[in-house]
């Protein structure tokens, strides 16, 4: 079920009258079947636009279609969506059992089917030895996945999910979004998940949308929006480490940072933000780059080696930090004070304007 | 180092427990003895007391005595009556004033107000609105051309007057009841009712398989509480029919106010001893009706 929302708009005014547009002139397509990823720093507003979409949340203005089907006034009981929710809200004085089939009685699915239908999800979700079981005796892992089989046993339309990975320890994570991923896949149902984990949404993700102060900067597949980030805010929020960002200059076809130049362009002259991803550097073993560094400390971890360089404010033209990192191939043996001869790698050169847009 | 602490923590308790020993521990201590003392006169030999023995005579007074059996019924109907009806009333206008948020800390006062009035006063105001002729109650009824009801008049039957001591009991107890509710339900977390909902829950599964069951420890503590308040039913009696304590004389009476007529009589022989024997009979009711609730909501009970 493709979901669409046009002109979506959430105001929250605080105690003070203070307006604070949550969501702001959301247009979204969200496409049929696919597992997206909603992303971005705390109080970019996704999760209030998941909850828009749940319909626990009523909007200012814009409208949402599931499908052809417009529920901008649907209440959220009968837009047929399933939530997880953060802290999953599993009802603790029922079993697991209970929980699954709490909905199936409300929706007055007959007896037979219901029991059915709730082990064949508890399958689904490798949960068939818990059923009797209260929530709280389950690890955290468990209850996700119960609330993930509460969510789907009543075939909703489009599944929704807040931070399901959040509360869960690191080891458990990583087992828990192939599981998410697999769930998704044997359902093909649309989902709609929150994070502001990047990685998380760079691992599971069909397409990811990266929102910030309530707008969308945006969409795409996941490896398509950090090869190409539409502006210093996507690129800068993608990638760990993250991307090195310098005050740099157009002139004469030729971009410079602190006067040395990385590249070539067909841009006119003018300053501009030049964005290079920490493994977007290569090594110039002939030492012809006018990109050069003292090199202050080396990390070797497996076939990579980071190079950390630090730079006194103003030289070099970084930006936004006293130091910088390149990734490059661990063959070349590089130790602290030696001097580096930097090329950026074709299409790892991100030009911005001023206010941080592509150019 | 764990000594001392321990000292100063009996330092702390000791106003507590001083005062604890002197008029709890004690006096119930004395109850269980004044009760099997024989021919007890607490006033002889200058005020020292004089018994002429042991006895368990003092409880087969009480059970050959039938207005202590007209007490524990009236007692007994106040208890079970009032008690569920109040709990479920309470939770009923807890759900309600969650429901209005705008209007909600209006009417929490007006429902706490009962809380914080005299028992006797609101007794003597409610003994005036149950009035036969002028009251309240039976003008409300003449809207629905039902005829007026000899509330508490009289001649009026048992019936009616057991039904004008529920309604005042039922409605000075909701105060307690619903502060009680109302705080527990915003203990609650919000997200259950949000899945509930997204889980195509109605108001009233909400209440029954969410909110009710969330409450329950709370719902424990209350109707244990109210419980053995009832059993103790007295000054609403007072209240409402003085101090005959019915229309007819003795018609309403409680058990504590069985008690309460041996105490006031302590001058002639033996009746404090049976007093003290009728006290420990509601002691040891009261005691098993805990025990009984405890057991029965074990498994009702989610904590």
């Amino acid at each position: 079920m493709e979901i669409k929302m046009q002109g979506l708009t959430k105001i929250f005014t605080s105690k003070n009258k203070k307006e604070v547009r949550a969501v702001d002139n959301v247009d979204l397509v969200i496409p049929s079947g696919k597992l997206i990823g909603l992303l971005g720093p705390s109080g970019c507003g996704k999760s209030t636009t998941l909850y828009l979409i749940a319909g626990l949340l009523r909007q200012n203005d814009g409208k949402i279609f599931f499908g052809e089907d417009e529920v901008t006034e649907t209440p959220p009981e009968k837009r047929g969506i399933g939530l997880v929710f953060q802290n999953y809200a599993l009802y603790p004085h029922m079993t697991v059992r209970e929980n699954i089939l709490f909905p199936l009685q409300n929706l007055k699915i007959e007896k037979q089917e219901a029991i059915q239908r709730t082990v064949e999800i508890a399958e689904l979700v490798g949960l068939q030895e818990m059923l009797d079981r209260k929530p709280k005796e389950l690890s955290g892992g468990q209850q996700q996945r119960v609330a993930i089989a509460r969510a789907l046993v009543k075939k909703p339309r489009v599944l929704l999910l807040d931070e399901p990975l959040s509360n869960l320890d690191a080891r458990l994570r990583l087992q828990t979004r192939e599981e998410i991923k697999r769930i998704q896949r044997e359902t093909k149902i649309t989902t709609v998940f929150v994070t502001h984990d990047q990685e998380e949404a760079m691992s599971i993700s069909d397409e990811i949308v990266v929102m910030k102060d309530g707008v969308i900067q945006q969409m795409g597949e996941p490896q398509q929006v950090y090869d190409a980030p539409l502006n210093l805010f996507v690129a800068r929020f993608l990638g760990n480490p993250q991307i090195n960002v310098f005050d740099g200059e157009i002139k004469n076809k030729e971009v410079l940072i602190g006067g040395m130049k990385v590249g070539n362009t067909i841009l006119p002259d003018q300053q501009v933000t030049v964005g290079i991803r920490p493994e977007g550097f290569a090594v110039d073993t002939e030492k012809k780059s006018p990109f050069k560094f003292e090199i202050d400390m080396v990390e070797t971890i497996g076939r990579d080696t980071t190079l950390i360089i630090e730079v006194e404010s103003g030289e070099g033209g970084i930006l936004d930090k006293k130091t910088f990192k390149a990734i490059v191939d661990v063959e070349h043996r590089i130790n602290p004070g030696d001097m580096v001869h930097f090329k950026v790698k074709p299409g790892k050169l991100h030009l911005f304007d001023l206010s941080g847009s592509i150019l | 180092m764990e000594k001392k602490n321990n000292l100063r923590a009996w330092i702390y308790l000791a106003p507590l427990l001083i005062l604890m020993t002197v008029f709890t521990f004690y006096p119930i201590v004395n109850a269980f003895i004044i009760s099997i003392y024989k021919d007890y006169q607490p006033l002889a030999n200058n005020g020292a007391g004089i018994i002429t023995g042991y006895t368990l005579q003092n409880f087969l007074f009480i059970f050959k005595n039938q207005l202590f059996w007209i007490s524990v019924k009236n007692t007994f109907v106040i208890a079970f009556v009032s008690v569920p009806i109040s709990i479920f009333l309470s939770l009923f206008i807890s759900v309600a004033l969650k429901n209005i948020p705008k209007l909600k800390g209006f009417f929490q006062t007006i429902y706490f107000l009962p809380y914080v009035t005299n028992a006797i006063a609101v007794g003597m105001a409610f003994a005036f609105m149950f009035h036969q002729n002028y009251g309240l109650f039976n003008a409300i009824l003449g809207w629905f051309g039902i005829d007026a009801i000899n509330w508490i008049g009289g001649t009026a039957s048992w019936t009616a007057q057991m039904g004008a001591l529920l309604i005042y009991t039922i409605w000075s107890g909701l105060a307690f009841k619903i502060l009680v509710f109302t705080s527990g339900m915003q203990n609650i977390d919000k997200q259950y009712y949000d899945a509930a909902k997204i889980d195509s829950a109605s108001k009233w599964t909400v209440f029954k398989r969410i909110t009710v069951p969330l409450l329950s420890p709370l719902i424990l503590y209350i109707s244990i509480t109210s419980m053995i308040g009832a059993l103790k039913a007295y000054n609403s009696v007072v209240g409402l029919f003085g101090i005959q304590m019915g229309a007819q004389p003795y018609s309403m009476m409680t058990i504590v106010a069985f008690v309460y007529r041996y105490v006031s009589g302590y001058t002639d022989v033996g009746y404090i001893s049976y007093a003290s024997a009728a006290a420990i009979i509601l002691f040891i009711i009261t005691v098993v009706f805990s025990l009984i609730q405890g057991v029965v909501s074990r498994k009702r009970v989610h904590y």
